[in-house]
């Protein structure tokens, strides 16, 4: 089947803009918000130009865009020791224990810098009652900086009123951005709605990145950023399985549904070298609705049962045999050894699996009573089923939507739980990323930090001027909101020394301007040459749109690498049939159509979502054993093999020849295991 | 929960160079019809429901309704949002009624100054772990 190519036969060509600047961020959510706070302070003196470039409105955007209830990572008084130690065990064991620590000696600071802007963190009151952000600078309480006390859900979380919490963080990084113009002179430094399509590499220096190409999704215009280094932060991929909705309810993703493997994509095909990719994450929530159900299994001490009102994760015969194949992982009951268990009774008929959410309120109201007397009582009470809907409300208003919708009142009735499609991402509970260069201070392996074949800058990827941060960089979940933000300071504070470091590089690509644009353009010229064909433009035989691009991508997904049609089941057969499935969809990214840039940037979010999908199934394939039960299965291999796979999986894609390494990296274990309990 | 524009209510937000809810969609879906000078979601699939286009709109004209895959009709979930704080109105189905109102943000929309009293960049410390603000040393993993 022959290519299509874009000659500007058929559509216009674009306006063309270069941007020459130091650092480029791309993205502009947490993370890269972080990086252009802490990075124009170290560059600024130095007249170093950031340049951030967002494919949506800063204020909102990236994966805190609708607002959280609760920062999920704050050490406060807990030791980052203790961090690794928690985080090693939710990941089945394998993580980068010097980039998960470095994390947590780091995220306090810019928690405390949110609330120092503006965000409205709860405080324990002196009645053992929480406070909300207002409550407690009426009752004097002082911030986290000055040892005021949190609300802590879990050991790691703390509650706020996070509404408005990235258009606070987008605040400060504005601000910061805003700095770096008076300092360098630059007229425009953050440029809002355009699309990173690819990254280009150095022409003498091919292991270098140079240049990224985007286009801008409200005029015909694309950007040539040409940069000394960069910082990706494009964030994790939503959408790739097929989703239990398909109509318009898989617009409500549990993740940003506009986490499009942006970051996966542009990374890999500039040559980084990926981690975990294997790693996926499929939390359990309430059903549909995919609200949260943190708070309510932490703060309001709910219990998730099945049916008959069994506790699908104490049954002594489904432990046994849980642990029979997946050993000691099952102690602790990671969130993917409790997925697999609450699966394992829902394959038995034992659903719908029920949150109690009207017991435990009920447990409340009678301890409250007791405690307070009927009036004082049910006034908390009252206080707190408002904030179990602000946990909603907050960051998954749909939830409050569905509920209100079905007549669900909390107290009264329990409410569905399930888990939902596979999501690839790096930053919450899952850890699929890139490999980079971590911390030297830490006892980890030179190979890992002074002996960087790219050179020893803390986040950097294999692939040198190219940082790292958010979803993207890998082996370290439960970074959440706070850490990718102190990720990214991490990130920008080390890509400014390795500017300072290389002073006499100018970045130079092969490739035209002319070149750019009509690769860029592509799937206008493919629309604009044959739309005229057919009587109806969305069924054509010389094109595909990218509503089809995603659904091809999802049923392959969910068919072949163990989505929610098959209960998460794949193997090695399954596997290498959708990836000659998924080799034919990625030629057919050639004859991708687009009818005007809101589809054209579309095209491209899912040719970065099929790069991504691919990444992950060739992961799986090569880890011959079942890491994650409960996330995935590789049926010929359904076990957890330690003796052979307690090792990271690595790879590296080649663009010119389209081919991947994919290989073995040695786990180093930095914090030591637990003492053991005495009992 | 895609978005929906009441007709009679959006003014296309006319003062301005771009709709407001064109401005602040994450997913780029909000648009403008340039024959009725409307607003509208272009793809309702794509929708996260992250609200953010009902909060902004100057004449109230955005609202939201279920998903039809597996909302019952009936309800609806309204915000205001104000500078401080956001009051939320909760409609179900059987007519409940139920309203909140939670803080937003502790200090003025713009004020945000964010190095004000932060020390200047120490070169000395830029390969060294911590940030810009960091005034103690960093810990290490004990062995």
């Amino acid at each position: 089947m022959e290519k299509e190519t874009c000659t500007f036969s058929f559509c216009a060509k674009p306006a063309v803009e270069e941007v020459e600047t130091d650092l480029l961020l791309i993205g502009g959510g947490m993370a890269c918000c972080g990086a252009a706070f802490e990075g124009a302070r170290w560059a600024n003196p130095k007249k170093i130009k950031i340049t951030m470039v967002d494919k949506a409105a800063t204020d909102r955007s990236g994966a805190v865009a609708m607002g959280l209830s609760a920062i999920n990572t704050y050490m406060g008084e807990n030791d980052p020791a203790d961090y690794v130690k928690m985080v090693r065990n939710d990941l089945m064991g394998i993580i980068r224990e010097d980039l998960v620590y470095d994390l947590g000696r780091h995220v306090d600071d810019s928690v405390q810098l949110f609330e120092e802007w503006g965000l409205p963190i709860w405080k324990m009151g002196d009645d053992g009652f929480s406070l909300d952000g207002f409550q407690a600078k009426d009752a004097g309480k002082v911030s986290l900086k000055d040892g005021g006390k949190p609300v802590r859900s879990g050991k790691w979380q703390i509650m706020i009123n996070g509404e408005s919490y990235k258009v606070i963080v987008a605040e400060a990084a504005k601000k910061a951005l805003e700095t770096n113009r008076a300092a360098t002179g630059v007229k425009t430094n953050h440029y809002e709605r355009v699309f990173i399509v690819k990254l280009y590499n150095d022409a003498k220096e091919p292991n270098r990145v140079a240049a990224a190409a985007g286009f801008s999704v409200r005029e015909n215009k694309i950007y040539i950023f040409k940069a000394k280094a960069m910082v990706l932060a494009a964030g994790g991929a939503v959408n790739v399985f097929r989703p239990r909705s398909t109509q318009e309810g898989q617009g409500r993703a549990w993740y940003p549904v506009w986490n499009s493997g942006s970051g996966y994509a542009l990374g890999l095909q500039a040559g980084a070298e990926l981690t975990m990719m294997e790693n996926r994450f499929v939390p359990a929530r309430f059903k549909d609705g995919y609200g949260p159900v943190g708070a309510w299994f932490l703060f309001f001490k709910a219990k998730a049962t099945n049916s008959l009102g069994e506790d699908y994760c104490a049954k002594p015969e489904a432990l046994a045999e849980a642990k029979a194949k997946y050993g000691k992982y099952v102690d602790n009951l990671g969130t993917a050894i409790r997925n697999h268990l609450m699966m394992r009774d829902m394959k038995l008929g034992k659903g719908p699996i029920l949150m109690r959410t009207d017991e435990a309120m009920a447990a409340i109201n009678k301890t409250f009573k007791e405690k307070l007397g009927d009036k004082e009582g049910a006034k908390k009470v009252k206080h707190l089923e408002a904030e179990a809907w602000e946990d909603f409300l907050d960051m998954a208003i749909g939830q409050a939507g569905l509920w209100a919708s079905k007549n669900v009142e909390p107290d009264k009735v329990p409410s569905e739980i399930m888990p939902t499609e596979p999501y690839l991402l790096g930053s919450h509970a899952g850890c699929a990323g890139f490999w980079c260069c971590g911390p030297d201070d830490l006892g980890a392996p030179e190979e890992w930090n002074k002996k960087w074949p790219a050179g020893n800058y803390n986040r950097q990827s294999t692939v040198k001027g190219l940082f790292m941060c958010g979803d993207i960089c890998g082996a370290s979940g439960h970074k959440f909101s706070s850490g990718s933000h102190a990720e990214g300071r991490i990130a920008a504070k080390n890509a400014i020394a390795f500017l300072l470091d290389n002073p006499n590089y100018t970045p130079t690509i092969k490739e035209t301007a002319d070149h750019l644009a009509a690769e860029l353009y592509l799937p206008f010229e493919v629309y604009e040459k044959y739309k005229t064909y057919t009587t109806d433009t969305s069924t054509n035989p010389h094109y595909i749109k990218p509503k089809m691009l995603q659904t091809r991508l999802q049923k392959i997904a969910d068919e072949y690498f163990g989505g929610i049609s098959t209960w998460y089941m794949t193997s090695k057969t399954m596997l290498e049939e959708g990836l000659r499935l998924l080799q034919m969809l990625k030629e057919d990214t050639s004859k991708m159509a687009a009818s005007n840039l809101h589809e054209l940037m579309r095209c491209w979010e899912n040719y970065h979502r099929i790069l991504s999908v691919e990444a992950h199934a060739r992961h799986i394939l090569f880890r011959e054993e079942s890491r994650y039960p409960g996330y995935y299965y590789r049926g010929d291999f359904d076990l957890v093999d330690d003796a052979n796979w307690k090792c990271f999986v690595n790879s590296k894609y080649d663009l010119a020849t389209d081919k991947w390494e994919v290989k073995k990296v040695a786990y180093a274990q930095l914090v030591e295991d637990a003492a053991p309990v005495k009992h | 929960m895609p978005s929906y524009v009441i007709t009679e209510k959006c003014d296309g937000c006319k003062a301005q160079d771009k709709t407001a809810c064109q401005y602040i969609c994450p997913n780029d879906l909000m648009t403008l019809n340039r024959d009725l000078m409307k607003a509208f979601n272009q793809e309702t699939e794509q929708c996260w429901e992250c609200y953010n286009c009902v909060k902004i709109c100057p004449q109230q004209a955005i609202e939201v309704r279920g998903y039809q895959d597996f909302s019952p009709l009936g309800a609806n979930v309204i915000p205001m949002r104000g500078t401080d704080s956001i009051m939320w109105t909760i409609k179900f189905r059987n007519g409940i009624l139920k309203r909140f109102k939670f803080p937003i943000r502790t200090t003025a929309e713009g004020s945000v100054d964010p190095y004000k009293g932060k020390p200047e960049a120490d070169f000395a410390n830029l390969k060294k772990p911590g940030y810009f603000t960091t005034s103690k040393p960093m810990p290490v993993i004990k062995k």
